[in-house]
């Protein structure tokens, strides 16, 4: 018996064993494809060789005016598209979070459903869909517009360069609201009755119990949702290639850092793509995500106080 | 058991392993992006070279117009590509070629058949190579509605001022939309409208020329007055162009709706199957004086995948292509594409005829950005998209566009060095 108690305790294998699978496709699909896309934008075909050039291909990107200014532009609409999210689709997000997690509402569950059915469809549909709705020419919107008489308010608002933009970041909003809603809703149901109801003996209800007591638990939640946010409108594409096409017309007005991406890499038409520079841009876009989501999580997560219940 | 079971995979592994061996069925893919032909090659196209060469099947293999390029680049880079690869003119399939995807076919029988202007498109800069088997071209005009024409008592215009005389009478009676076309996909701009009408303004093959020798600028009043021409397009045009695509152009005009169409040949085939009306077609109108042009576009071509598993079979049905045979069958079965053989075609269909007529009666030329000038970055024929989109939109002048397009130029090309 005590032979067996000094025995060191056997290496677990089962830990390496649980933990391969994850590992190793994570590796094999993520890891190792980022490394050999920073690999590869510091190389560049010459001549049909592949030379090795350090930064030129971002000193490319930057430093020459054609394609910095059509870097910069993709840039400010991609900020444009995520300041359009931040300001409307996570505040209506939690909105409607603290309407659906009220007792008193009826039917919360089909609203829940109705507000979440876009997120789960396509791209494709959501795109398709609201250029119908949109389209002047066979749209319900013009006819809906016409209907309460006010038609002039209609334009062509995803040919117009003023609008085309904003008015694709609204469809994105429309389609994602149910995400922050989903967290949010989760985060306000995890909140125990026991604070609630000190927080009703101290005379604090309604609407000052949401600012006062659900707010200030519920912001951790709210920082995922925006970080969330942040790294999927970094990384949208699809609903500008469905709705616009590659060129991300009209003049480039809804040209964002995806786009530019595709047109770069893949080529477009006449266009010969060109991976190198492609995978330059690919890096700029991995370390504008990398440089936001460390602003979060050290100079914001690290300062949010956690609630124990 | 056991026994049986393992005899019984032994049987049918030596079954399946013998199979190829016995029936010399060889199979071809064709890459391809005409994704809107898909039927016309699986009931007519295929079936006719099926029956001449029993033991090759051939399956197409369309992807999206917009996609193919990249898709195509991705396959070959990894070695998964079709065996026969449709190209598209000039740089795009000459990169395919320089970079070893793609097999030369000077010495596949009937390629004698095609004139040097047909092979230009898919040879390498010397003229020495040509790399793909030219297959159609398609030429650009205005379709009309003709029972809308004759409702109105109008008949087609010649000149651009008989052009515009009629867009406005089509607009004060009101009952249609003068011109279907929108800017929302931009290349309907520069494509249906700027290479359409431009050859009459820069005299077709002599402008082109000279502006890839640089003698000319396209800052030249020669090249910027389609621009201005088409900058008068814009109120004949329906409601809310701006976010009117392709389709929906095509839909407006087939649903009769709109009186004429800026059209690109490829658009009869779709055209015949969906409208119940009348058509006619007439040539980009003349400006005062000038000469009659029109794009004759060399469209599309076949080559053979170099790392093909098939080069036999692939060089076979090459040479079918390069024959009469085919461009009749071709011609006739997709009216709108004009094969590019030196041999009489005949076509059936009447609105397929009036365009290929325009060949005898107007000097032909192609696109003006597709020969070298979209060889770097900026591309001018993306950027001529945008510009001619944003003419027609009224957010730049035609000087502005004509002078951001130089620019671009300007900035890679070095003619004469």
């Amino acid at each position: 018996m005590t032979a067996i108690a000094t025995r060191r305790p056997a290496f677990r294998w089962h830990i390496v064993v649980f933990l391969a699978p994850a590992v190793l496709v994570y590796t094999a699909v993520m890891i190792l494809p980022l490394f050999a896309t920073l690999q590869q934008s510091l190389y560049r075909e010459v001549d049909n060789q592949t030379v090795f050039v350090g930064l030129d291909n971002f000193r490319t990107l930057l430093g020459d005016p054609r394609w910095s200014s059509s870097f910069w532009n993709a840039l400010w609409n991609n900020c444009w598209f995520f300041i359009v999210h931040m300001a409307l689709q996570n505040p209506i997000g939690i909105a409607l979070a603290a309407l659906l997690s009220h007792p008193k509402l009826r039917f919360a569950s089909v609203y829940r459903t109705a507000i979440f059915v876009p997120t789960i469809l396509s791209f494709v549909i959501v795109g398709f869909v609201w250029k119908l709705i949109l389209s002047p020419l066979w749209g319900v919107a013009p006819s809906l517009l016409d209907l309460v008489g006010l038609k002039v308010l209609f334009e062509p608002w995803l040919g117009d360069e003023t609008y085309a933009l904003t008015a694709l970041s609204l469809i994105s909003v429309w389609q994602f609201v149910g995400i922050p809603m989903m967290l949010i809703y989760a985060a306000l149901l995890s909140i125990p009755n026991e604070v609630l109801e000190a927080a009703e003996c101290d005379g604090i209800t309604g609407i000052a119990q949401f600012w006062k007591i659900k707010l200030p638990l519920i912001l951790p939640s709210i920082g995922i949702v925006s970080v969330l946010t942040f790294v999927g409108n970094f990384n949208a594409f699809d609903l500008i290639y469905v709705a616009q096409g590659a060129l991300a017309g009209p003049n480039g007005s809804t040209d964002i850092l995806g786009t530019f991406l595709y047109r770069t890499f893949f080529g477009f038409q006449l266009q010969v793509g060109d991976p190198n520079m492609g995978a330059a841009v690919a890096s700029v876009m991995f370390l504008i995500i990398l440089a936001g989501v460390s602003l979060y999580l050290f100079g914001i997560q690290t300062r949010l106080r956690r609630y124990q219940f | 058991m056991k026994t049986a079971f393992a005899s019984m995979l032994m049987a049918s592994t030596i079954i399946a392993g013998v199979a190829p061996a016995m029936a010399e069925d060889v199979s071809l893919t064709i890459e391809s992006w005409r994704n809107d032909d898909l039927q016309v090659w699986q009931e007519k196209i295929i079936p006719a070279f099926e029956k001449a060469h029993p033991d090759i099947k051939v399956t197409f293999q369309p992807a999206a117009p917009t996609e193919y390029n990249a898709a195509l680049n991705a396959k070959l880079a990894a070695g998964s590509a079709g065996d026969l690869i449709t190209c598209r003119p000039f740089d795009a399939s000459l990169e395919l070629y320089k970079k070893g995807y793609l097999a030369p076919v000077d010495d596949v029988k009937g390629m004698e058949n095609f004139s040097d202007v047909a092979k230009a498109a898919w040879q390498t800069d010397d003229a020495k190579t040509t790399f793909c088997v030219p297959m159609a071209s398609v030429i650009h005009g205005f379709i009309y509605n003709a029972d809308a024409f004759k409702e109105l008592g109008v008949e087609p215009p010649k000149t651009e001022q008989e052009f515009f005389d009629l867009l406005q009478k089509i607009k004060d009676d009101g009952t249609y939309i003068p011109l279907a076309m929108g800017t929302k996909d931009q290349w309907e701009a520069a494509t249906m409208g700027y290479q359409n009408i431009g050859p009459d303004y820069w005299d077709g093959e002599k402008g082109r020329k000279a502006l890839i020798a640089g003698e000319e600028k396209l800052t030249d009043p020669d090249w910027v007055k389609p621009f201005e021409t088409l900058a008068k397009w814009a109120p004949y045009m329906g409601d809310g162009y701006q976010a009117q695509a392709y389709p929906d152009s095509q839909n407006l005009f087939t649903l009769g709706r709109a009186a004429i169409y800026p059209a690109g040949s490829w658009d009869i085939s779709v055209f015949n199957a969906q409208a119940d009306f009348k058509m006619g077609a007439f040539p980009p109108p003349v400006p005062e004086g000038g000469k009659c042009f029109i794009s004759d576009q060399p469209d599309h071509a076949l080559a053979m995948n170099a790392k093909t598993a098939h080069p036999e079979a692939a060089r076979t049905f090459l040479e079918w292509v390069a024959s009469k045979d085919f461009a009749e069958l071709y011609g006739n079965a997709l009216p709108g594409f004009f094969p590019l053989t030196n041999e009489k075609v005949e076509l059936s269909d009447p609105l397929a005829k009036t365009f290929l007529s325009w060949r005898d009666s107007c000097e032909p030329t192609m696109r003006s950005t597709y020969q070298i000038l979209s060889r770097g970055t900026p591309n001018l024929e993306n950027e001529t998209w945008t510009a001619a989109a944003n003419v027609i939109n009224g957010t730049v002048t035609p000087e502005e566009a004509a002078a951001s397009l130089q620019k671009g130029l300007d900035s890679w090309y070095k003619p004469g060095k």
